[in-house]
């Protein structure tokens, strides 16, 4: 039988047949449905996924006129010019739908104290591009803990087995970080930026993701118009603290559809689920596995769904340099199945 | 979607300001410049519906000329034909007190 080439989830090549690919594809839904708790993909999803998968074209892509929107966490590589002609370059060669703002330290704290720096160069840019401008940063709320912050580390105190001060600790840094986010996307609001993403929202777990929750909350009440987008950092919110909640929701142990509820009942614009790649499976194992994860995400959402679809999620190889041919297929794959409003 | 080649921009901005999924977005999009859904990924078709209402391109010599809305001027149009808040507009209406978008 004839070997296909294909991709392993740290883009390495490999070389697989038909039947090989399509047992891969039907272990990585059985795996996403038992991980989850979710049902599996259909036979149809499934023939559609192993089609894919099988093809050997270098380059796979939607049928013409199911494209999607492409909002991104930080745009450019800050190498080649300035920031701005950073995001020109990507207005009009990459066509982008729309590009962001960022800094090199890609965390709200550390931008708090330069943050008429990036109000200037947000302003500026407004003048120049047609297409949305938003501004993004991390939640990050580990920094915030000694000796970045003024907070206990929690990462510390939870092995010594001091609980109750890790999670007021936790609690602290909670309420700072919302205080930091709000001030900085009030401040690029004002400079005339297209929109707020708080990017791998949850990355420190429950608290993290209530810290995001609560600043989208704040943020929306002030602009009811503007866009405010959040990404996950991964598929499940780890309960770091346990038992933190927002409007009667734990947050530890969220899902996609979970967690996207609660991003729409805080007023985000558009919500972006992560899930995580398995470097050791295949990219057609790790597309099956996301698309069975997410689907009751894109299915029972009424904001737009922007998969997170970049290095170690969303499918997509964990590699600096992620091969165009397994990227195609994850996204191509991810749009058919779970309807995606972006990426 | 193509950005500014086609329409990407624009369902974006709808996405983003009327939390619209992207069928309903693309509906929106395209009854507001009177093309069909399918034309807003066509680049052939979106660059006449584009220079037509002053909504921006590529700014090239091959593709705009000194008559042609670029970036913040193809904002306030924008703004307006698709009836959603651009902050950027929005400042400079209010900074050069001149009531535009």
């Amino acid at each position: 039988m004839e070997a296909i080439p294909t991709r392993m989830g740290d883009g390495s090549l490999v070389r697989m047949t038909r039947a090989e690919i399509e047992a891969d594809i039907h272990a990585g839904v059985e795996a996403g449905a038992k991980r989850a708790k979710v049902e599996p993909l259909g036979d149809d999803e499934i023939d559609h996924l192993v089609d894919i998968f099988a093809s050997k074209a270098r380059f796979s892509a939607v049928d013409i006129g199911d494209e999607v929107i492409l909002t991104s966490d930080g745009v450019g590589s800050q190498d080649t010019g300035s920031r701005i002609t950073d995001l020109q370059n990507y207005e009009q060669t990459v066509c982008t739908d729309t590009v962001e703002l960022y800094h090199h330290d890609y965390s709200f704290k550390p931008i708090k104290p330069v943050l008429p720096y990036e109000q200037a160069i947000m302003r500026q840019t407004q003048l120049l591009l047609t297409i949305p401008v938003a501004y993004g940063a991390m939640p990050d709320l580990g920094r915030y803990t000694v000796p970045d912050g003024p907070v206990p580390n929690w990462s510390q105190l939870l092995p010594l087995g001091r609980i109750d001060e890790a999670r007021a600790a936790q609690e602290e840094a909670v309420e700072t970080a919302v205080e930091d986010i709000v001030y900085v996307a009030e401040g690029m609001y004002e400079a005339g930026a297209d929109g707020i993403n708080l990017d791998t929202a949850g990355a420190a777990g429950d608290a993290d993701f209530l810290a995001a929750l609560k600043a989208i909350e704040r943020i929306r009440a002030r602009y009811p118009d503007w866009s405010i987008q959040i990404g996950m950092a991964s598929e499940f919110v780890l309960g770091m603290h346990g038992e933190l909640e927002y409007d009667g929701v734990r947050l530890a142990g969220l899902w996609p559809a979970a967690q996207m509820r609660l991003a729409a009942r805080a007023g985000v614009s558009i919500f972006g689920p992560a899930i995580n790649v398995n470097t050791g499976k295949t990219v057609a194992w790790n597309v099956a596995r996301t698309c069975t994860v997410a689907k009751p995400c894109t299915d029972a959402a009424t904001i737009p769904i922007h998969l997170n679809g970049g290095m170690g999620v969303g499918g997509v190889p964990m590699h600096a340099l992620p091969p165009v041919d397994a990227v195609s297929r994850a996204s191509r794959a991810c749009v058919d199945i779970l309807r995606l409003d972006g990426l | 979607m193509g950005g500014l080649r086609t329409a990407g921009d624009l369902v974006a901005r709808v996405q983003m300001t009327r939390r619209l999924r992207l069928p309903e977005a693309k509906a929106y999009v395209a009854d507001k410049l009177g093309v069909s859904p399918a034309d807003l990924s066509d680049p052939v078709a979106m660059s006449e519906v584009r220079r037509e209402r002053g909504l921006g391109t590529i700014p090239t010599e091959d593709t705009a000329t000194v008559n042609d809305a670029l970036a913040i001027e193809a904002k306030v149009n924008i703004a307006r034909v698709l009836d959603v808040p651009v902050r950027s507009v929005e400042r400079f209406a209010a900074l050069t007190r001149s009531g535009g978008g």
